[in-house]
């Protein structure tokens, strides 16, 4: 019954059940990325959707397709998939399956960064905003980490949880500071803080790419290895995995892959809890399938909410973060209705 | 030594020598605090001064600026930091999450939500604002509480997963609705939503001052019972706790304080989550009593808002900015020394 200490009741999926699932998050996913690519504030005939894909002819309908919906939707599939499996990171490395980027202090020194960057020195765009955002995640990430115990979490998982909430909170407090005597800063850092992955383009997509492709590669690597991590330090150092090792990798991973998710779309809070959490109770708790089924199904909500927003919005939009909540927050109650979670 | 039994005649009780200690340190530390806070300001007092105005021996200018400005604004820190803190104990061992807190059923959210409607499309002065979020935060509380039900047992874990989603779809909303807003609209409810006790007087304080020690009662009454919870449910029900009745009621305890404080000051951060943190650490418990939280709660909020005037007088910021500061590095200072000393 205990959120804290207990893993949610581990439940062993049976594995036939587990590939349905994985194949269906996989269909779904291949669906958003076409609705997401297809659709738009600007109606565009599915042909000459096509049409841009195949034979570029510059003519707008072709701009709107291939120079905004497929960066876009790029950004959508990386950005989502960072955040499903950084949250699986964080819920194993803290064992609170409540963790997620945003707990760790990930967006809050992002924000600090950022509302920095626009009022003391004036940065505008986006692509301006990538390296601050990063370098402040980053340097949050390192603060929660080492007063969190550093590889020696095992005694205490909450600390590190209480350390992020700790630095979040102090770096919060520098950011309302900041903005409630800029207004300038304000009007910008307003649209910042709800998350989109409007006007981001390629450059920003190039920019946030190496690290969310080494922190997927990085989290691929150690699945087997923080499996055995749950079974306690002891077990896991029988079984041939140095913990503190597997603790560092783990956190490093989630750093890069929350880093750049932030720094390219702003903080989209909701999906990096919420689908790891509904994933444990369809394919149970093994690390290798939450973060393979989390990288699926993370993308998907989040290109489905950006559709959604596209379409429901026109003829301007609503912004990703905005609706990623109102598609995955009622969906994610009804699966903790449904499925009684024995959390 | 961990308790120790005090008993008069056929009356006995335990107690927490450690955690007795702390909540008089505590309480000296917040008596301290309120009364410089009185004493500083545009028109200096001196501590005596102060205590002869209390007392009433005053002349008229020292009695107008302790009474009419300054004690409702002190006052109101202490019980809204009070209720604050409480809120956040109760939470904390109820969802048994040192990450608890009001937020987690959506209140906060909630309460911002019915704020943000008040100044944006109601434009309202500050009785409408504070009316707006206290509806919109019960609203949302009792919505997330059904919602948590399911065969008519409300499973805390199943509590805090619906108050996220609510939280969420809220937050997103208020996301929304402020970039939707007219600039100068939108800094205002920035403000209010940061939590500030500028200009607060008599008509704050003494509502929260009533809702704290009704709550305050409340929430005590039922500390052993909610210290017997954290055993877990069938221990508890075990040695005899009607589980879900108390539990309802440390619920509704909760809200209520956290209602009233928001109302008066605005979802002050910080507070209900550091508090019992802080409390935690310094009784050595391994679960900190409410009242020794809400004691904890006052002094922080009490300092800050002391510093939030001062720092960089004469502009006086919104303590809601201070609290988070300060809370956030008084924690992460705790934890270092913590980690220096080899515990944990």
């Amino acid at each position: 019954m205990t959120i804290l200490s207990a893993r949610p009741a581990i439940r062993r999926a049976s594995s036939s059940r587990r590939f349905i699932a994985l194949a269906l998050a996989g269909v779904v996913l291949l669906i958003a990325v076409v609705a997401s690519v297809a659709l738009g504030a600007r109606p565009v005939p599915l042909g000459h959707v096509w049409a841009a894909l195949t034979d570029y002819d510059g003519s707008s309908d072709a701009v709107a397709v291939r120079d905004l919906r497929l960066p876009r939707t790029l950004l959508g599939v990386f950005v989502g998939a960072a955040l499903g499996v950084a949250g699986c990171l964080m819920q194993a490395l803290t064992r609170n399956p409540l963790a997620e980027p945003g707990v760790l202090g990930v967006n809050a020194g992002a924000a600090a960064a950022i509302v920095s960057a626009m009022s003391f020195l004036g940065v505008t765009a986006p692509a301006g905003y990538v390296w601050f955002a990063m370098a402040g995640a980053g340097g949050a990430f390192a603060l929660v980490y080492l007063l969190g115990g550093g590889g020696r979490i095992k005694e205490s998982p909450a600390r590190l949880a209480v350390a992020g909430t700790a630095v979040g909170a102090a770096l919060t407090g520098f950011t309302s500071a900041v903005v409630l005597f800029d207004s300038t800063a304000f009007d910008q850092f307003r649209f910042w803080a709800v998350g989109a992955l409007a006007d981001r383009g390629m450059p920003v997509f190039w920019q946030v790419a190496p690290f969310l492709a080494g922190g997927l590669l990085l989290a691929a690597s150690i699945g087997p290895a923080l499996n055995t991590l749950a079974l306690g330090d002891d077990q896991s150092r029988s079984l041939g995995s140095n913990p503190l090792v597997v603790r560092g990798t783990a956190a490093l991973a989630a750093v890069a892959l929350s880093a750049g998710a932030t720094a390219a779309a702003g903080p989209i809070g909701f999906v990096g809890l919420a689908v790891p959490h509904a994933a444990r109770f369809i394919v149970g708790a093994d690390e290798r399938w939450l973060m393979a089924f989390s990288a699926l199904a993370a993308p998907s909500l989040l290109l489905i909410a950006d559709v959604t927003g596209r379409v429901l919005g026109r003829p301007g939009e609503l912004e990703t973060g905005v609706v990623t909540a109102m598609v995955g927050a009622p969906l994610f109650i009804y699966l903790v209705r449904r499925l009684r979670v024995p959390a | 030594m961990r308790s120790a039994v005090l008993r008069v005649g056929p009356v006995s009780t335990r107690f927490a020598p450690r955690a007795v200690l702390a909540g008089l340190l505590i309480t000296l530390v917040a008596a301290a605090t309120a009364v410089y806070s009185l004493t500083v300001g545009d028109y200096p007092l001196s501590v005596s001064e102060v205590l002869a105005t209390l007392s009433g021996h005053g002349d008229r200018a020292s009695e107008f600026a302790v009474y009419g400005l300054r004690l409702p604004r002190v006052l109101t820190a202490l019980f809204v930091g009070m209720a604050f803190g409480m809120a956040g104990a109760v939470f904390q061992s109820l969802s048994r999450n040192p990450l608890g807190s009001p937020d987690i059923i959506g209140f906060t959210t909630g309460s911002a939500t019915g704020a943000l409607i008040g100044i944006l499309l109601l434009g309202g002065g500050s009785l409408v604002i504070a009316g707006s979020a206290v509806i919109g935060g019960l609203v949302v509380a009792a919505l997330v509480y059904l919602l948590a039900v399911t065969d008519g047992v409300v499973r805390p874990g199943q509590l805090v997963l619906v108050g996220i989603g609510a939280s969420a779809v809220l937050a997103s909303f208020n996301g929304y609705l402020l970039t939707r807003a007219d600039l100068g609209d939108a800094m205002q409810a920035a403000v209010w939503l940061t939590g500030s006790l500028n200009g607060r007087g008599w008509e704050h304080a003494i509502p929260v001052g009533v809702a704290v020690a009704l709550g305050g009662v409340a929430v005590l009454c039922l500390a052993r019972p909610l210290d017997t919870l954290a055993l877990g449910d069938d221990t508890a029900g075990g040695l005899g706790v009607p589980i879900e009745r108390v539990r309802r009621a440390l619920l509704i305890g909760a809200v209520a304080l956290t209602a009233v404080a928001t109302a008066s000051a605005g979802p002050v951060p910080f507070i209900a989550l550091a508090a019992p943190q802080v409390a935690r650490r310094l009784t050595r418990s391994p679960d900190a009593s409410p009242l020794v939280a809400g004691l904890t709660g006052a002094a922080l909020l009490a300092l800050a808002d002391l510093a939030a005037q001062r720092l960089f007088a004469p502009v006086a910021l919104p303590v809601g900015v201070l609290t988070a500061a300060l809370g956030g590095v008084y924690l992460v200072w705790l934890l270092a020394a913590q980690r220096k000393a080899g515990r944990w």
